[in-house]
């Protein structure tokens, strides 16, 4: 038995057509474990699709938006999220550093609590 | 049988049919070379010769780190097993980079693992895998209201206009936070209907973790990344709700079709 006829609507994987995402996915992740005689480390493996995921139209357009982390950062995504963190922090500290300036919004000290309510209602109406 | 400075590429095991293989003639492999099957104890390899300068241990260790030579061999590597999805009626995918020093350890792995793959095999004929992804696609973005706690540079408004307070501020973007919730909660929903409608076509169903969507060509959300074990008679009905489901898909939500792959998703039973 065969399987010859291509269905029109369906892109069929093997035609370049198929979003990269997909392949590396099923190829790297997915399939039947055997032993090869060339050992590669699993861990490699793992440790690359965790970077495909994030990485997965192309290296060229990931380097244009600046995203290179994986070149310099062996420890992967944790190194990423530490600079998010690091960033947040920044932001915070500026803001509560503009609050702290700012002595109007002392003298409304519940402003959150009261605020969040009324903003509810708002909505339902 | 060994050539020095080549090895053997193994992408897809199938049943050997007696007959010489079906796979075109023209068909190249990771390396752009020609694709072959290995014949052995019931089972035929498709395997390719490939430099060792590229694919012993270290060479390989390294050259999985070059994402645009692992993007080659992952596109050369599908397109011999969806070769083999149509030569033979099924045919297992092997994991990238299982490569063997000669014909011999290809003729040991079919002897060695022959009642897995049988078994696999006996379990996954006839049967193929369709990849169905959803998004939800960015809504337009409000504009951000003026944030009152940025430092302006421009003086001060126009007295016509009164200064937005830090009240104001807050109930907009409670308000727009409630809405962006509200709108994934409705896309998350649509999403799971459409696997809903889809499982019970599929004989097993595997979920794979979102996309990321940060780099992918695809702007919206990935909301569910699913994979269909599909009888191949049940194909037309399948794609066909497939279709279907797009054409009433609510606005914002995206549906996308890849298949017929190689049962990749399932040659493992369920976890």
């Amino acid at each position: 038995m065969t399987f010859s006829s291509r269905l029109p609507e369906a892109r069929s994987p093997g035609e370049g057509s198929a979003n990269l995402a997909d392949i590396l996915e099923r190829v790297l992740d997915k399939g039947v474990v055997i032993a090869g005689d060339i050992r590669i480390n699993l861990l490699d493996i793992e440790l690359l699709t965790i970077k495909l995921r994030l990485v997965v139209a192309s290296v060229d357009k990931a380097r244009e938006m600046g995203i290179d982390w994986w070149e310099s950062d062996r420890s992967l995504s944790s190194g990423a999220r530490t600079r998010e963190l690091r960033e947040e922090n920044d932001r915070l500290r500026a803001r509560l550093a503009a609050l702290e300036d700012r002595p109007a919004l002392e003298e409304h000290p519940a402003l959150e609590d009261g605020e969040t309510e009324e903003a509810r209602d708002e909505d339902r109406r | 049988m060994k050539t020095d400075g080549e090895l053997l590429y193994a992408y897809a095991v199938a049943r050997d049919g007696g007959s010489p293989a079906d796979v075109p003639e023209t068909l190249t492999g990771v390396a752009d070379e020609p694709v072959v099957p290995v014949r052995h104890a019931g089972f035929a390899a498709l395997v390719g010769r490939v430099p060792a300068a590229e694919f012993e241990e270290d060479a390989l260790r390294e050259r999985l780190e070059d994402l645009a030579w692992l993007e080659r061999v992952a596109r050369g590597h599908q397109r011999v097993v969806d070769a083999a999805v149509s030569a033979f009626s099924c045919a297992l995918p092997l994991r990238l980079a299982t490569v063997y020093r000669d014909e011999e350890g290809v003729r040991r792995m079919l002897a060695d693992g022959s009642a897995s793959l049988g078994s696999a095999l006996d379990r996954l004929e006839g049967r193929v895998e369709w990849g169905v992804t959803v998004y939800a696609l960015p809504p337009p973005n409000p504009p951000d209201p003026p944030d009152p706690l940025e430092l302006s540079p421009t003086p001060s408004p126009p007295e016509s206009a009164p200064a937005p307070s830090g009240r104001d501020y807050l109930r907009r973007r409670g308000a727009q936070r409630r809405a962006r919730e509200a709108d994934a909660r409705r896309a998350g929903r649509a999403a799971e209907a459409v696997h809903d409608t889809l499982s019970p076509l599929a004989e097993e169903v595997r979920l794979h973790p979102p996309q990321d969507s940060r780099l992918s060509d695809h702007p919206g959300h990935n909301l569910l990344n699913a994979a269909y074990l599909v009888p191949r008679e049940r194909t037309e009905e399948f794609t066909r709700t497939v279709a279907a489901l797009t054409d009433d898909a609510p606005d914002g939500l995206r549906i996308r079709l890849s298949g017929p792959w190689a049962p990749y998703s399932f040659v493992t039973h369920a976890p």
